[in-house]
């Protein structure tokens, strides 16, 4: 069931189908002593009202900092937002007040850290800090808030919410308080959720139960959701497209089933041959070789020439654009329509 | 390094570092055959970060030249131990020879500090006094640091029985005042004053934080992998201390060590204050304040200079500490 | 590759329990956690052995045991006539010599304070009799050679290099005594996806020039079947479930085995809407009080009165054939093809 077979219900007021979250040729560096890191370079996505964006890429492709950047939580200094613009529901978020982006934050646009255990306080009830939203963002009482925190802790199948409202996290199993930190950003109903690395610190058995519990609380509300993640699996089993990203730029944008058929990057090419199957026994696994960049130090040209076996003179002076190779879908390299072809070097 | 991106992508046993950012200068290197076996012929080498090979006490090292605290109180306490070595060099007069036709005499060009009640240049007596402080500091830290040090890296290390005998021991001291501890322990040998008693009496009661912040470092070390390896590997237990344990525990301790030189001053002046710390014969800021206390109302420099002095090399030791601690802590890298 | 012959490592009925004290000076045992409770296998010269399972499910507390560096509460591990986990002093030291490991988190596997050329040369100043004629400097170069590393940066700190490079200095080091066997504790899994394909290509790539034998232990199922010859599935302290690659991946006959394979995210959105997928309810209960009988069973959709009452043994069970003849522990053992089913 993907988002194009659903009723856009339009309770919300934006125009079915524009997007919800625009992020335009957004920059971001950090300035330290060791000097200036280009963690974001340009990157531009959106995403709409019911449809789920996956943000893929390794550690240091900048897709948490853009993450964190979209949230304003973005630790500044060192960072700094050199240009771009990010609109949420057509008004740039970057020019706001901090009141005005505080109001967005939490009510419209939620996120869920990797890190359940320490995103919650470990003094207080979870019933507690679910109701705390309630009370401080809506002005409910006591009694109120607790009822409405139970009412949360059912929505994400937690067992016997009634008696465990007044538990407190270290009581919880790691699934379980991923499904609070899930509750928490459900609370206010927002209509954009980031998910950052929701389920890579889970077990495979209760990752699948958390992802399913995301996306159906997804579908439900009709929300935007941006998942960010490394794992190629929980990507082809939620997102609607996919943005892969490599040293701070989008390498690759395409729908999710087109990318998976059919990539029309090198670097995306090569994570889908690294990664092993599980349904067969392959030979020898390809390897991308050598390291991703040193983001002080960014390759001239395309970041990803040094790694990559189409690169040619072009690659190592010119900085391909993200352009539309293919209905739908681009791709930032030079031999796109050869990488789609399948043809290498 | 920095931290640039919280991407923890890491499973559970999350790092605080976070990988460096590889380079990618990559060569094609023709690998010469190992023991008769073909290895693939190009590879590429996975370059580290360049830049000069540099351990962890090297990155402190540069770390701590960052500092303007370090340089501040680098260069005092550079001051104040030539002082304690050559007092001779800062001073031609004698603390000793006090003529009492000189009492009381305000600072002017012959006397930089004035003279005290019975006629003694300040100034000198000052310079001398650095000697006292600075040896009781310095002594008492390498014995309270030998000491707790051992005792600390005992109990984390082996744990178990050892480890609740030695930290019951700990708190039976660290229910006892230094102050009170060293006031009974000097009274207790009324005769034989010396300065080595003073660093003894500071010793005695002064070693369980450092054994405390020994124990609890090595105990965090000791469950690291790299020791886990080297116990797989086949090493003895001295080997893991030495080698791998110690290394890496002994940070925080230097960082307090630093700190607890300028209390240990403190602690000794506060002694020869109250006329229980050094012999009489000892020039020493803390009996030098003691009595000068008695002119205060009349003369306030008396107390200004020694009292001055004792400030200073407490809190550049104080500062040190700090910029130590900085430039120690992993995180800020 | 496994072959019919003497199996090189034969682990028999291993248990680990940690026993839970109070009281500081004069503690009283007031239970134990069954982390590891009767684990048996063996492992064949120049083979693979995956072992899977979820956090807490024993698994790496097999490897300590298996390399004796935590003390098994009963059980041997049988490495040439030798119960492994009875030894120490000199003859653990020589034991250690065949017989070494590879550590999960590439960032705290390596000692900070010690050069690359330290860590990878430490294991011929504990082994002098091991130290190579040529020199141990000169080894070092070419154990670096031969892991893919700059053999020029042996002066180098672990912090100046990568996850993935670092994971080779660990590598490195492991093979620096020429062992038989390589126990890798989560080898990849801290470790960027581009990355790992390379480490893992290493370590294949290793084990056919060396003959090594892997105990590959990690939770990443695609992976363990790519690497593996034959693969045991854990759960709370037991195995539950062993057999080759084939068996248990094509032909999975246990319900928690089952489950597993079909919670792996697939690297492939094509009939995403319509896979059936087993999704567990409950949470792995505590090793401190196991379930009685199957420990599966709280959490089992086949679960009946028999679960609760009796232990499955692990063994061959009846009406199967094929690759589907395989030990399993269940009562009610039976194959359903998982990964093949969408």
């Amino acid at each position: 069931m993907t988002t194009n077979q659903l009723t856009k219900t339009d309770a919300k007021g934006t125009v079915p189908g524009a997007p919800l979250l625009e992020v335009d040729n957004l920059h971001v560096e950090f300035r330290t002593r060791d000097g200036v890191a280009k963690a974001i370079n340009g990157v531009s996505y959106s995403v709409a009202a019911g449809e789920t964006l996956a943000v893929l890429g390794e550690s240091g492709s900048g897709k948490s900092v853009t993450a964190q950047t979209i949230m304003g939580i973005l630790d500044m200094p060192p960072g700094v937002i050199t240009k771009g613009e990010i609109r949420f529901q057509g008004r740039d978020m970057l020019k706001m007040s901090g009141e005005e982006r505080r109001k967005i934050r939490g009510n419209k646009i939620a996120m869920i850290f990797q890190d359940a255990l320490s995103a919650l306080n470990p003094v207080y009830s979870v019933g507690f800090q679910l109701g705390e939203m309630f009370r401080v963002h809506k002005g409910m009482s006591r009694k109120d808030a607790k009822a409405k925190a139970i009412e949360l802790m059912d929505l994400v199948k937690i067992p016997a919410a009634k008696q465990r409202v007044s538990d407190y996290p270290h009581q919880f199993s790691g699934g379980m308080r991923q499904r609070i930190m899930i509750a928490m950003a459900m609370a206010l109903d927002p209509e954009l959720i980031i998910a950052d690395e929701p389920t890579t610190a889970l077990d495979v058995t209760v990752q699948a139960q958390v992802m399913d519990l995301l996306a159906d609380l997804q579908r439900e509300r009709n929300m935007g959701l941006i998942l960010i993640t490394h794992d190629l699996g929980v990507v082809a089993d939620v997102a609607d497209k996919i943005a892969v990203m490599y040293a701070g730029r989008i390498v690759e944008e395409a729908s999710v089933h087109d990318l998976y058929q059919r990539p029309a990057h090198p670097y995306t090419e090569g994570l889908l041959a690294s990664i092993p199957r599980l349904d067969l026994k392959g030979q020898d696994l390809y390897a991308i070789k050598g390291l991703p960049p040193n983001l002080m130090r960014i390759p001239t040209g395309c970041a990803f020439n040094p790694r990559c076996p189409y690169a040619q003179d072009v690659c190592r002076t010119d900085v391909p654009p993200l352009h539309e190779v293919a209905p739908g879908r681009g791709s930032a390299c030079h031999f796109a329509k050869e990488v789609l072809d399948g043809n290498r070097g | 390094m920095p931290e640039y991106e919280k991407d923890h992508e890491h499973l559970p046993t999350g790092s605080q570092e976070q990988p460096g950012f590889g380079d990618q200068e990559f060569r094609t290197v023709a690998l010469a055959d190992t023991e008769g076996m073909t290895v693939e012929k190009t590879d590429v080498y996975a370059e580290p970060a360049p830049g000069k090979p540099r351990g962890a006490w090297g990155e402190a090292w540069r770390e701590l030249r960052r500092s303007p605290r370090f340089y501040v109180s680098a260069a005092l306490l550079l001051l104040l131990v030539f002082m304690a070595l050559w007092p001779g060099v800062f001073s031609s007069a004698d603390p000793n020879n006090c003529p009492i036709v000189d009492t009381d005499i305000k600072p002017n060009a012959d006397h930089w500090f004035g003279t005290n009640t019975q006629g003694c240049d300040i100034y000198a007596r000052t310079v001398y006094g650095a000697r006292a402080s600075i040896t009781v500091g310095v002594v008492t830290t390498a014995l309270v640091v030998l000491l707790g040090g051992v005792i600390g890296a005992f109990a984390g290390y082996f744990g178990g029985w050892i480890d609740a005998i030695l930290a019951r021991v700990t708190d039976v001291f660290f229910g006892i005042p230094l102050l009170l501890g060293a006031l009974v322990f000097m009274s207790a040998f009324p005769e034989d004053r010396t300065i080595w008693l003073v660093v003894g009496a500071l010793g005695v009661f002064g070693w369980m934080q450092i054994a405390r912040i020994m124990r609890g470092s090595v105990v965090t070390v000791k469950q690291s992998d790299y020791v886990v390896a080297a116990r797989a590997l086949g090493a003895g237990t001295p080997r893991i201390l030495m080698r791998h344990v110690l290394p890496n525990a002994i940070a925080p301790v230097i960082v307090v060590a630093t700190i607890s030189l300028g209390t240990f001053i403190a602690t000794e002046a506060t002694l020869s204050f109250l006329g229980i710390g050094l012999p009489p014969t000892e020039v020493s800021w803390g009996a030098d304040i003691s009595s000068a206390t008695t002119v205060i109302r009349d003369q306030p420099y008396q107390l200004f200079f020694p009292s001055l002095f004792l400030s200073v090399t407490v809190l550049s030791f104080i500062l040190l500490g700090d910029a130590v601690r900085d430039a120690l802590d992993p995180k800020l890298r | 590759m496994a072959t019919a012959a003497e199996p090189i490592l034969q682990v028999n009925g291993l248990v680990k329990h940690f026993p839970l004290t109070q009281g500081i000076l004069f503690q009283k045992q007031i239970g134990a956690v069954k982390a590891v409770d009767g684990v048996s296998f063996e492992l064949h010269k120049g083979e693979t052995l995956g072992l899977v399972g979820e956090s807490g499910c024993g698994k790496s507390t097999v490897a300590k045991l298996l390399m004796n560096l935590e003390r098994a509460t009963k059980g041997q591990v049988m490495y040439k006539g030798q119960d492994i986990s009875k030894l120490s002093g000199g003859a653990l030291k020589a034991v250690r010599r065949n017989i070494q490991m590879v550590f999960q988190d590439p960032y705290t596997s390596l000692n900070p304070r010690m050069t690359v050329a330290d860590i990878i040369a430490e294991p011929y100043a504990i082994h002098p009799e091991a130290k190579p004629k040529q020199g141990a400097k000169k080894r070092v170069q070419e154990l670096l050679e031969l892991v893919g590393l700059n053999p020029e940066h042996i002066n180098r700190y672990p912090h100046q290099f990568s996850g993935g490079q670092r994971q080779r200095i660990g590598i490195a080091r492991g093979l620096a005594l020429n062992p038989e066997i390589i126990i890798c504790d989560e080898p990849v899994s801290a470790l960027d996806v581009s990355v790992q394909a390379q480490v893992i290509n290493l370590m294949e790539k290793l084990q056919g020039e060396f003959g090594l034998s892997y105990v590959f232990i990690a939770h990443d199922l695609s992976i363990v079947r790519h690497i593996s010859d034959r693969v045991a599935v854990m759960y709370l302290g037991k195995i539950v479930e062993i057999g080759t690659e084939t068996e248990i991946y094509d032909h999975p006959t246990h319900p928690y085995t089952q489950a597993l394979l079909s919670a792996v995210p697939v690297p492939d959105p094509t009939g995403r809407d319509n896979r059936d997928r087993i999704i567990l309810s409950g949470d792995v209960p505590s090793p401190a009080n196991p379930p009685s009988g199957c420990r599966f069973r709280t959490r089992c959709w086949k679960a009946q009165e028999v679960c609760a009452q009796e232990e499955p043994l692990l063994q061959l069970r009846t009406g199967m054939h094929g690759p589907a003849l395989h030990a399993s522990a269940c009562h009610f053992a039976e194959e359903k093809d998982i990964v093949h089913a969408h």
